[in-house]
């Protein structure tokens, strides 16, 4: 049996997270553990990473950082957001959703026009001054380095656009919403390598504002875009610590083998 | 890790480290806005909107469960009526050809609906059920895409034709055909089965196409990879794993015969004669309660009988259900 | 016999049978669209039935036929709607949930006549709604409901999780989810199935005969007063459709043109049934290209 105890957690001050999970576990269907008391804190305008082999449970981990998995499964835990645990049967999910933003693997835009896919939540939400909208619009768009790509075509149908761009627009969909965090699963997964470049640049330049958590399957990747890695196995976060320690310098010899053999 | 390697790594990691350069783009409106700690442990429109949405869909499938419920439960009390209040007996009214409500409870026996019932039904899915068959098979195995498709569309507008279109049908060129061949009134089981031969071909064949369908290619490419024939592979393997599903279109077929009202009631004669042939007229539950309901005060004994052949028809259509679902089940082990 | 002369002769019976089928359904819909067609002349759309004398047309049987088929889906589609969500999106996979589709599965397996009586003793008895476009148009809805609610069903469950999850992620609710997103991305195959939903309830006549009634009372057409006794759009005066029409003069008919009158409708229903065939086919595929476009 291989030691699936923590090899090295990173923490910060209490005033440096943005979110901090306690003791997390995950159980599908009441009986199927996919994820282990799991404490990790993360640190804001920076971009955390999780790496780690399929079922490893990271996509499990950040879908319920903003409750997503709650039709699905149980998690038994703490979530502290602003010093409240947000893991509890009172809190509004909706209102959370809207702090704690998400990007899909798969782009999935709403068969709406552009600019709709960027207002429906916020038009859902009451907002019905047309100029601020617009606005908002396009500040998304720029954020989303989308901008001038789509800008003559506003009241096209999202759909029409590339894979690459679609991502960014789900990307600009979500920061429309000015969130504080925004969750990444696997956001690049099914992007060619120059979108996926111009993707990276978005997210770089985004840390300034936003603290982002990014499930990537895509080492190299990581080690571009991340300040901090949190490596999961067998539905135990193994390791986490600055990217640079944990691509150069794990403690773990789990982790060690994942980078090793990654790399190639 | 060897030491080479891990030298190499580090090049990559510090080589991607630093290609993280930073475009900086101004962020005004759209930078995070300050959480309201408040608004997340209370209750927001969003809230509201949820409760009230899933109410109103509540409210819709509650409807449908309360309509399905008085459905049976009005038949049924009307129907048990004749049994509990009038007292007739249940044994007479299932084994008796002495069909006269208006004259007392001694002559309420519904036998000769209930044979005539089932002879058509069981009739007609017999006939139907090989051509149909045909008819999938060959939409499945031997047409092309385009001719599959034509003959698909055709079927689902035959679905789609009224019953009192068959039935009108029915009564001018098979009655007076079966009259010319056989004589008498042309009216009887043989025009009504043959009616509903043609109302429930393109209901079985249907079912039967979507259940050749389920059968995976890769059966047939094995099969076919062993040297057998064509027949071969679909006897032995197509039509053997599509069994049970077929058998569900039979029964669904019967289901719709059994219920089909008024093209049956259209040729079948009306008359409450126990058919001791196909050609003479006759009468099923559904053409009874058509024809008589209407003659009939609610309340009296000739009202209730009525509404016992209801619920006969209700049982029934309960019992092809169950039917479907047992075969359903043991086609899945 | 050796197993390729099986094959072969397999091949043959198969041919055979579907060329009597083929023969067999060209001509049923030969016969129904040549034997009325010719009846079916503008003055016969146009012109009231008459109830003895040859020469009668279905103009009011028509347009009631129209009325309650607008009525049932006004009253069905909602219930339908809501109950599909309800199946498709809040329903958890347990007991509960496979007793409400057993029961829906009931209510679709019910014989037309069954449905028709049950109206009848609900509405035209108990409610005193006589025989009536009301009666008939909610007897109809019964009829309609469960396939109805699973062609939905079907709709909405043919849309991608990953849009649910979009509209989830971003801080809508369920409900809202569904309703802005859901739905809208599912409405080619609602229409689908509305309209095929429709062409059933147009050819129906067991369901209506014992709720809506077997005669039609005075109609005039200029009185746009749904309240009043005579108006067309009265929804409590009795009304006979098409289908009821052709049931009636063949079995209680004592008009001399019940043939051709019957023909004429036959062939008006059926063409009927092939329109909304083939415009339920176009809008679906039309909405979808729309919604999808790439423009």
């Amino acid at each position: 049996m291989e030691n699936l105890s923590p090899a090295f957690i990173t923490t910060f001050e209490a005033s440096e997270r943005a979110l901090t999970t306690e003791h997390l576990d995950v159980l599908y269907g009441g009986t199927i553990q996919k994820l282990f008391d799991t404490s990790l804190q993360f640190k804001k305008n920076s971009i955390t990473a999780l790496i780690g082999a399929s079922g490893s449970g990271k996509s499990t981990f950040l879908r319920s950082l903003n409750r997503m998995n709650d039709t699905v499964a149980t998690v038994n835990g703490k979530i502290m957001f602003h010093g409240l645990n947000v893991n509890q049967a009172n809190i509004n999910v909706y209102e959370l959703r809207k702090s704690i933003g998400m990007v899909f693997q798969k782009p999935n835009p709403f068969p709406k026009s552009i600019y709709d896919n960027i207002t429906y939540a916020l038009r859902a939400d009451g907002e019905k001054n047309q100029q601020k909208l617009a606005t908002i619009v396009e500040e998304s768009l720029r954020a989303a380095a989308l901008w001038d790509e789509v800008k003559d075509k506003l009241n096209q149908s999202a759909l029409a656009l590339s894979g690459g761009q679609q991502q960014r627009l789900c990307i600009a969909r979500a920061l429309a919403l000015r969130p504080e965090i925004i969750l990444l699963d696997e956001p690049a997964s099914a992007l060619d390598p120059v979108s996926t470049s111009k993707l990276e640049d978005t997210l770089k330049q985004l840390r300034e504002k936003y603290t982002m958590v990014m499930v990537t399957h895509n080492m190299q990747q990581a080690a571009r875009i991340s300040d901090y890695t949190a490596f999961f196995h067998l539905g135990h976060a193994i390791e986490y610590d600055t990217t640079t320690n944990i691509f150069t310098n794990p403690q773990g010899a789990i982790t060690e083998a994942y980078i090793q053999g990654s790399f190639g | 890790m060897s030491k080479k390697d891990t030298e190499n790594l580090k090049d990559v990691v510090n080589q991607a480290i630093d290609s993280q350069q930073v475009v900086h783009v101004k962020l005004k409106d759209i930078g995070q806005k300050d959480v309201d700690i408040d608004k997340l442990t209370r209750p927001s429109k969003e809230t509201h909107q949820e409760y009230w949405g899933r109410g109103l869909s509540y409210l819709a499938i509650g409807l449908i469960i309360l309509l399905v419920g008085s459905i049976i439960g009005f038949v049924g009390i009307h129907g048990l009526a004749t049994f509990f209040r009038d007292h007739v007996n249940l044994w007479q009214f299932l084994s008796s050809t002495d069909w006269d409500p208006t004259s007392g409870p001694n002559h309420v026996g519904a036998l000769v609906m209930i044979v005539t019932s089932f002879l058509v039904t069981l009739l007609s899915a017999l006939v139907a059920t090989p051509f149909a068959v045909a008819v999938a098979l060959f939409m499945t195995e031997y047409a092309s895409k385009k001719a599959a498709s034509f003959l698909q569309s055709i079927i689902e507008l035959l679905v789609g034709i009224p019953s009192v279109v068959y039935g009108f049908l029915g009564l001018t060129l098979v009655v007076p055909v079966i009259r010319a061949i056989f004589g008498g009134t042309g009216f009887g089981i043989l025009a009504g089965m043959l009616v509903l031969f043609v109302m429930v071909l393109p209901t079985i064949t249907s079912l039967t196409v979507d259940a050749l369908n389920a059968v995976p290619k890769h059966f047939r490419q094995a099969s076919a990879a062993l040297g057998a024939t064509h027949w071969q592979t679909i006897a032995r393997v197509v039509l053997k794993v599509a069994t049970p599903r077929i058998l569900t279109a039979v029964i669904f077929g019967m289901a719709r015969a059994f219920g089909e009202a008024l093209a049956v009631q259209m040729v079948i004669g009306n008359a409450v004669l126990m058919p001791y042939n196909l050609v003479t007229p006759s009468s099923t539950l559904t053409s009874q309660l058509t024809t008589q309901i209407g003659n009939t005060v609610m309340g009296t004994l000739a009202n209730n009988a009525l509404w016992s052949l209801a619920l006969l028809l209700l049982v029934m259509s309960l019992f092809f259900n169950i039917l479907v679902r047992m075969i359903g089940k043991k086609g899945a082990k | 016999m050796t197993e390729h002369q099986k094959d072969r002769f397999a091949t043959g019976v198969i041919y055979f049978l579907v060329g009597i089928v083929v023969i067999l359904l060209a001509g049923i819909l030969g016969n129904i669209l040549i034997n009325g067609l010719p009846h079916l002349s503008w003055h016969f759309l146009t012109s009231e039935s008459s109830d003895f004398q040859a020469g009668g047309g279905v103009r009011d049987q028509l347009f009631n036929s129209v009325y309650l088929l607008v009525l049932t889906t006004i009253i069905s589609l909602p219930i339908a709607l809501g109950a599909a969500i309800y199946l498709s999106e809040y329903a958890r996979d347990n007991w509960i949930t496979h007793l409400i589709r057993s029961t829906i599965e009931i209510l679709s397996s019910l014989p037309s006549i069954v449905v028709g009586l049950f109206g009848y003793l609900l509405f035209v008895v108990q409610f005193g709604f006589g025989f009536s476009i009301l009666s008939g148009a909610l007897a109809l809805t019964f009829f309609n409901l469960p396939i109805l609610t699973s062609n939905i069903e079907e709709s909405l469950k043919g849309v991608s999780a990953t849009q649910r999850e979009a509209g989830l992620a971003l801080g809508l609710s369920n409900w809202k989810t569904i309703r802005g997103i859901v739905v809208p991305a599912a409405l080619p195959g609602i229409i689908t199935g509305v309209v095929l939903s429709g062409g059933r309830i147009f050819g129906e006549a067991a369901t209506l005969i014992y709720t809506a009634g077997q005669s039609g009372s005075l109609v005039d057409y200029h009185n746009w007063n749904p309240l009043s006794p005579t108006s067309f759009l009265n929804v409590m005066r009795p009304a006979e459709t098409l289908a009821v029409h052709i049931w009636k003069v063949n079995t209680e008919g004592i008009i001399s043109d019940a043939t051709a009158v019957s023909a004429a409708t036959g062939a008006l229903l059926v063409l009927v049934v092939i329109i909304f065939n083939l415009s339920a086919r176009y809008f679906g595929n039309k909405l979808y290209q729309k919604l999808t476009a790439a423009k």
